[in-house]
């Protein structure tokens, strides 16, 4: 698990509590409705497509896509390590939806658009955080 | 049924405009009234109606010091009609209301008003503490902050990537936002304490970077003041002595409200909307006073209210000359919220009022404005108001 610091975590819920707490069975579990197989997210009670109150949390595959991503530089906390990647991933098993992430262990200049990429969580308090990190990179897991 | 009355901008006001300001944030609030009571040639008697955006934001009140019911109360404004709150499609949200309800007939003078508070309350922590007071986060944040995205300039800056990667955008380009406010701020009296000295495009690209492509000068600062609009009903117009300024169409739409699930932001929902309530067309429109909160917040306007197709505005505004204050479409004529600072949406409705009446001083544009567009707001949040002296 990459060294980190001490994030800004989510007040956990009956909604979001399958997305936050997955990685502790190393599963990206998105929303899904039972009906339609549309996913959901953010996560919420029905699927806004068939409004169906069916939906359930599914493991994904974690694959996903670089859509669009910064690099930031700014020092908003004290501590708070820079710089790093922020992105908007594209997921494989879940069209239509996007995760915003960190991707990590690789040189912040080495992301790109379009880029492949395979979750990792950062396990903090009971939150298990999905990072990603580039599918085929040379660089080590380590450093952010 | 009779025709609904349309509405009117009647009368402007702004407090003082500076950083780490000592007055109280409800004496800013009054003075910004006060100023457009005397602008519109009424009194605080005959205003009926208070509208504004977000309403007291309570723990965390540098953002938004002062509320709707606390002015009625304060004031003692006899309300047939008020409204304060976040939920709405952005800043300008609070004059959309206004217009609902004076064409309604709940109301004929509104006080719609915008109190920032965001650098004296740095200065301040006792008074006003931080947000970020080390618990969980919820809602649409939650989605953002525990992957360290805390600043809107990492959300907004996911979208203008996109434009620098996908569609070639340069640095040089999106330049042109903030030289161009930089540039009529140093014409504008009321800027003077955000700037003091006009930005160069070598000062541009020597900046330190906040987080691409957003440099320093991509990012508005924390400012203290209060912008007062008063909207009054038609019907009521007798009553005034400023030149009227009609609000001839207004729209705020937004598909998904997050941060990160569009490829398009709510301004592009929001610009087609606008053409629809209107007979004006895209190429009537003489100025545009469009959100810079990050400077590419204005490019994303210009592409939505159809200037130049989607993905080509930082070609439209290259150069800068067709945005300068004599070009083809005059862009932030008092300096934006990059120039003038951080009033939050209501700064532009204000100058496109101002400009309007050509009362715009040594900024006034060139030629005759009679339309203007006034937009408010960033990723899903989007507002539009096509304003017209006619």
């Amino acid at each position: 698990m990459p060294a980190d610091w001490q994030r800004m975590l989510p007040q956990l819920d009956q909604d979001n509590r399958d997305f936050w707490t997955g990685g502790e069975h190393g599963e990206l579990r998105i929303r899904k409705c039972g009906d339609c197989e549309t996913y959901i997210h953010p996560p919420r009670p029905v699927c806004h497509k068939c409004l169906s109150d069916n939906v359930v949390a599914a493991a994904v595959s974690g694959l996903g896509t670089v859509d669009t991503c910064v690099i930031n530089y700014q020092q908003w906390m004290p501590d708070m390590p820079v710089p790093f990647v922020v992105a908007r991933i594209a997921l494989d098993d879940a069209p239509g939806i996007y995760v915003t992430s960190n991707v990590i262990g690789c040189p912040v200049e080495s992301v790109q658009l379009g880029d492949r990429v395979r979750v990792t969580f950062l396990n903090q308090e009971e939150v298990w955080i999905p990072l990603f990190e580039k599918i085929g990179s040379d660089d080590g897991p380590e450093g952010n | 049924m009779a025709k609904a009355p349309e509405a009117y901008v009647t009368g402007v006001g702004q407090s003082e405009v500076g950083v780490r300001l000592k007055r109280h944030p409800m004496l800013l609030t009054v003075d910004a009234i006060k100023e457009a009571l005397s602008d519109a040639g009424l009194t605080i008697g005959q205003i009926d109606g208070v509208s504004t955006y977000p309403g007291k934001s309570p723990g965390f009140l540098g953002f938004s010091p002062v509320g709707a019911d606390e002015l009625i109360d304060t004031l003692g404004i006899r309300a047939r009609w008020f409204a304060g709150g976040a939920e709405i499609s952005s800043q300008l949200g609070a004059v959309v209301a206004a217009v609902g309800a004076i064409r309604l007939g709940l109301a004929r003078h509104v006080i719609c008003f915008r109190t920032v508070y965001e650098a004296a309350a740095m200065a301040d922590p006792v008074n006003y503490p931080s947000r970020f007071d080390g618990g969980r986060v919820s809602g649409m944040q939650q989605w953002e902050l525990p992957f360290n995205a805390i600043s809107a300039a990492i959300w907004i800056g996911q979208y203008a990537e996109r434009h620098v990667r996908k569609y070639g955008m340069t640095r040089e380009q999106l330049a042109q936002i903030a030289l161009t406010g930089s540039a009529n701020a140093m014409l504008n009296p009321c800027a003077r304490a955000i700037t003091k000295k006009q930005l160069t495009m070598d000062d541009y690209m020597t900046a330190r970077m906040i987080c691409s492509p957003f440099c320093l000068w991509d990012c508005d600062r924390f400012t203290d003041a209060a912008t007062v609009l008063i909207v009054s009903a038609e019907d009521a117009l007798d009553e005034v002595k400023a030149t009227p300024v009609r609000i001839a169409s207004y729209a705020g739409s937004a598909h998904r409200h997050n941060w990160d699930q569009e490829e398009w932001v709510a301004a592009y929902h929001t610009g087609p909307e606008i053409w629809r309530h209107t007979d004006y067309r895209v190429e009537d429109v003489d100025m545009v006073q469009l959100y810079d909160g990050f400077s590419f917040n204005a490019i994303t306007w210009l592409e939505g209210l159809g200037f130049c197709d989607w993905g080509e505005g930082h070609h439209f505004i290259d150069g800068g000359s067709r945005i300068a204050r004599d070009g083809q479409l005059p862009l932030n004529t008092n300096g934006g919220q990059l120039g003038a600072g951080r009033l939050h949406g209501f700064g532009f409705a204000h100058e496109a009022v101002v400009q309007l009446r050509g009362e715009g001083g040594e900024r006034q544009v060139p030629r005759d404005p009679k339309v203007a567009i006034a937009a408010s707001g960033g990723g899903p949040m989007a507002t539009a108001l096509l304003l017209a002296r006619d």
